[in-house]
């Protein structure tokens, strides 16, 4: 058991998903001597060589299209994409590409790569490094879409991740890198929760949240503020947003018969609008109101000084919990 | 000075009449050249004039095929197949080829069965063949992203620690002139040359991206962009076999003993239009064609026989009939493929189980069981 923190415990994954397996590469912007802007990678490149953790040049679909060809010579490279917003110029090459090129093949080619990406924001940055831009890649078919919210999952999910025969997007919720808890490293895969479970963070039994990545956290400040109330608020922790373990939130949603979904990203088509969908229409007589969304807006990410007042707080979460109550 | 939009600067260099290495005239006479020196056998010439010719009918037959509804696209390579044959040839069985959507030239050299390719076409699926098992990548149609799957999968065979040694395998990328104007395509020359990795990319400059003419494209000539990347860069006539085939051997050779990469540019030109839905007349003069024609890649090498008395009718009949054969079995092959089942486009989306995919596979099975159903009534 060690206490680490979210970002420590991601490189500590990846350490021993290097060590287990020689084909793994890490390969990115500023990976190899920085370590990465938020040191992830850090001491990598020491330990296994410049050939294994690669400085890449300046270039996202360059970084994506690259790990694709090295997947198809055996490797399994995890890609780190610096910031949310600069994944776009890699977008062709994970959608049209990455995303396909199994089916393409009729099952001949695997394609083990997983892409890392520090997602959300709250931490003060300039424009283009706060977003959250999950429906994007939740839409594409031949993906897996994971969102990893404490230090554990961070641990086993980059694992997993890695291990995995198909593609991966690994979402990192960047203001959560420097939360602490404690992380057994000597644990293995029989250990851990699998990689497409979702998990029940805080039983309760009024109201269900639901949420991923950096909401996670928020939803559990939002359920012990209503708890001093007298409210039980159930809150999941997505993990996989494709696939997705509906059954963990129906079951719960069956039960409570309420449910608020919360993320960070624009609510107007955002990943919340399936969950509300899938929801409704497996819980529909348990509901005792409609699904409610609670998210960005629909602006693009506002400057960091007013950057509070588009994320997800927990008065806007309670307040759309009482709003469920209210129906 | 003002600059024009529409034809480039007044002193804007016109892409010139390219110095390219040459071995076989358009008259069939053969040139030498001091870094090139290739040593044929007649055997070896009349195998190269039995891939060009065969490759032409079946791209014809698969022009016919579109035309006739059984294909519902088809990218013909006429013109274009001393590229092919003499860059595909110069390939080993330990290389990797990266093609376009183009490359039926280089499919034949891969032993890719020509009707695997109608059958992409067709709609059969997206692609059909083991890549593994030709060292033939897919077809890839979003253009210059093969390009930069191509450069990693080279870094790969450079990490594998075999450059330089017998098992070496170099890495080829195919992409078209117009492709050369592609963000990926120039970050695969970045990603190549700063790791040295062992490539040949090969630019079929057949002049037309669609409509749009190698003037749209580059202000300089192709294959002088790889030194600003810092690796070699070489044009090679186009259609002629000799001179594809041993620039091509050349550059795959220097990548598998590690001397990084190099872009060959073919100079060449597609004599059909760009696919079977284009129309080339809107875009270019009958003039341009009719000069392309004096240069074609097949007469010259039958010149070439002809002269040297390396073959005689008989031989040429042989060929005839062969591309007959294998033309009429394509077409009875290709009539007869079958529908994929409907389920199937649920299979291989991902290798390991999928809930969602599962699901929906399992609703639509009884969906469709439902009419079945129905019918039995
Ligand atoms: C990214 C992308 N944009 C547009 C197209 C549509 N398109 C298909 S082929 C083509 C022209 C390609 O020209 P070139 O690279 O010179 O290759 P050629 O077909 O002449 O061999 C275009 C614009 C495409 N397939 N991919």
């Amino acid at each position: 058991m060690s206490t680490l923190t979210l970002g420590k415990a991601l490189n500590a994954g990846l350490r021993k998903a290097m060590e287990n397996d020689p084909k793994v590469l890490v390969m990115g912007e500023d990976v190899g001597k920085l370590g990465g802007v938020f040191r992830i990678t850090d001491g990598l490149q020491k330990d296994f060589g410049e050939e294994r953790v690669i400085d890449t040049p300046l270039a996202e679909s360059g970084i994506v299209g690259t790990a694709i060809g090295l997947a198809l010579r055996g490797y399994r490279p995890v890609v780190e994409i610096q910031f949310d917003g600069f994944v776009f110029p890699a977008a062709d090459q994970i959608i049209t590409q990455l995303a396909k090129m199994r089916m393409r093949s009729l099952g001949a080619l695997e394609l083990p790569v997983v892409v890392r990406i520090p997602c959300g924001g709250g931490i003060g940055a300039v424009e283009h490094h706060s977003e959250s831009p999950e429906a994007y890649f939740t839409h594409t078919a031949g993906l897996r879409v994971v969102a990893c919210s404490n230090p554990l999952d961070a641990y086993s999910m980059i694992q997993q991740a890695v291990a995995s025969p198909d593609p991966v997007i690994f979402f990192e919720p960047k203001r959560r890198y420097w939360d602490k808890a404690e992380v057994d490293t000597d644990a293995g895969a029989a250990d851990w929760t699998p990689l497409h479970r979702a998990a029940v963070v805080r039983p309760g039994e009024h109201a269900t949240l639901l949420a991923y990545g950096p909401a996670v956290k928020t939803c559990l400040e939002a359920a012990g503020a209503a708890a001093e109330e007298g409210r039980e608020l159930e809150v999941i922790d997505l993990r996989s947003l494709n696939p997705l373990d509906i059954g963990t939130a129906t079951d719960s949603v069956n039960r409570t018969g309420r449910c608020v979904v919360v993320h960070e990203a624009p609510v107007f088509n955002g990943y919340g609008a399936e969950l509300a969908a899938r929801i409704t229409e497996k819980c529909f007589y348990r509901l005792e109101s409609p699904v409610l969304r609670v998210g960005g807006f629909s602006t693009p990410y506002p400057p960091s000084r007013i950057e509070d007042h588009y994320l997800p707080d927990l008065d806007r979460i309670l307040d759309a919990v009482d709003r469920t109550f209210a129906w | 000075m003002t600059i024009d939009s529409v034809r480039g600067a007044p002193d804007t260099p016109k892409v010139a009449e390219p110095e390219l290495v040459q071995l076989l005239t358009p008259e069939g006479e053969r040139v030498e050249h001091p870094d090139y020196p290739l040593d044929l056998s007649a055997e070896d010439v009349r195998g190269l004039y039995r891939d060009l010719v065969i490759v032409r009918r079946i791209d014809q037959e698969a022009v016919a095929l579109t035309r006739q509804g059984e294909l519902g696209l088809w990218a013909s390579l006429l013109g274009q197949e001393a590229a092919q044959i003499g860059s595909g040839r110069a390939a080993s069985a330990n290389d990797m080829v990266f093609p376009t959507y183009r490359e039926h030239g280089v499919a034949w050299c891969r032993d890719v069965e020509p009707l695997k390719l109608l059958g992409m076409f067709r709609g059969i699926n997206h692609g059909g063949w083991d890549p593994k098992e030709h060292g033939f990548h897919l077809y890839t149609v979003v253009i210059g992203s093969q390009t930069l799957h191509a450069t990693g999968y080279a870094m790969g065979v450079q990490r594998d620690g075999v450059l330089g040694t017998p098992s070496a395998g170099a890495t080829i990328a195919y992409f078209g002139d117009g492709a050369t104007s592609q963000g990926d395509v120039n970050e695969s020359f970045v990603f190549a040359s700063v790791f040295n990795a062992p490539i040949v990319f090969f630019c079929q400059n057949n002049q037309w991206a669609i409509s749009e003419p190698l003037e749209r494209q580059s202000r300089i000539p192709l294959y002088k962009r790889a030194q600003g990347f810092g690796f070699p860069g070489i044009r090679v006539d186009g259609n002629d076999v000799f001179a594809c085939l041993a620039v091509t051997r050349k550059a795959l050779e220097n990548a598998r003993t590690g001397q990084g990469p190099t872009l060959v540019e073919a100079y060449t030109y597609r004599m059909g239009a760009h696919t079977t839905t284009d129309d080339p007349t809107r875009y270019r003069l009958k003039a341009e064609e009719e000069a392309w024609k004096l240069k074609d890649p097949i007469e010259r090498v039958k010149a070439y026989l002809v002269r040297g008395d390396l073959a005689d009718a008989g031989f040429f009949q042989k060929i005839e009939d062969e591309a007959k054969q294998i033309t009429r079995e394509l077409r009875e092959a290709c009539l007869a493929l079958p529908d994929p089942e409907p389920l199937s486009m649920f299979d291989h989306v991902y290798g390991e189980e999928h809930p969602l995919m599962t699901e929906e596979q399992e609703q639509f099975a009884a969906y469709l069981a439902s009419f079945e159903e129905e019918a039995a009534k």
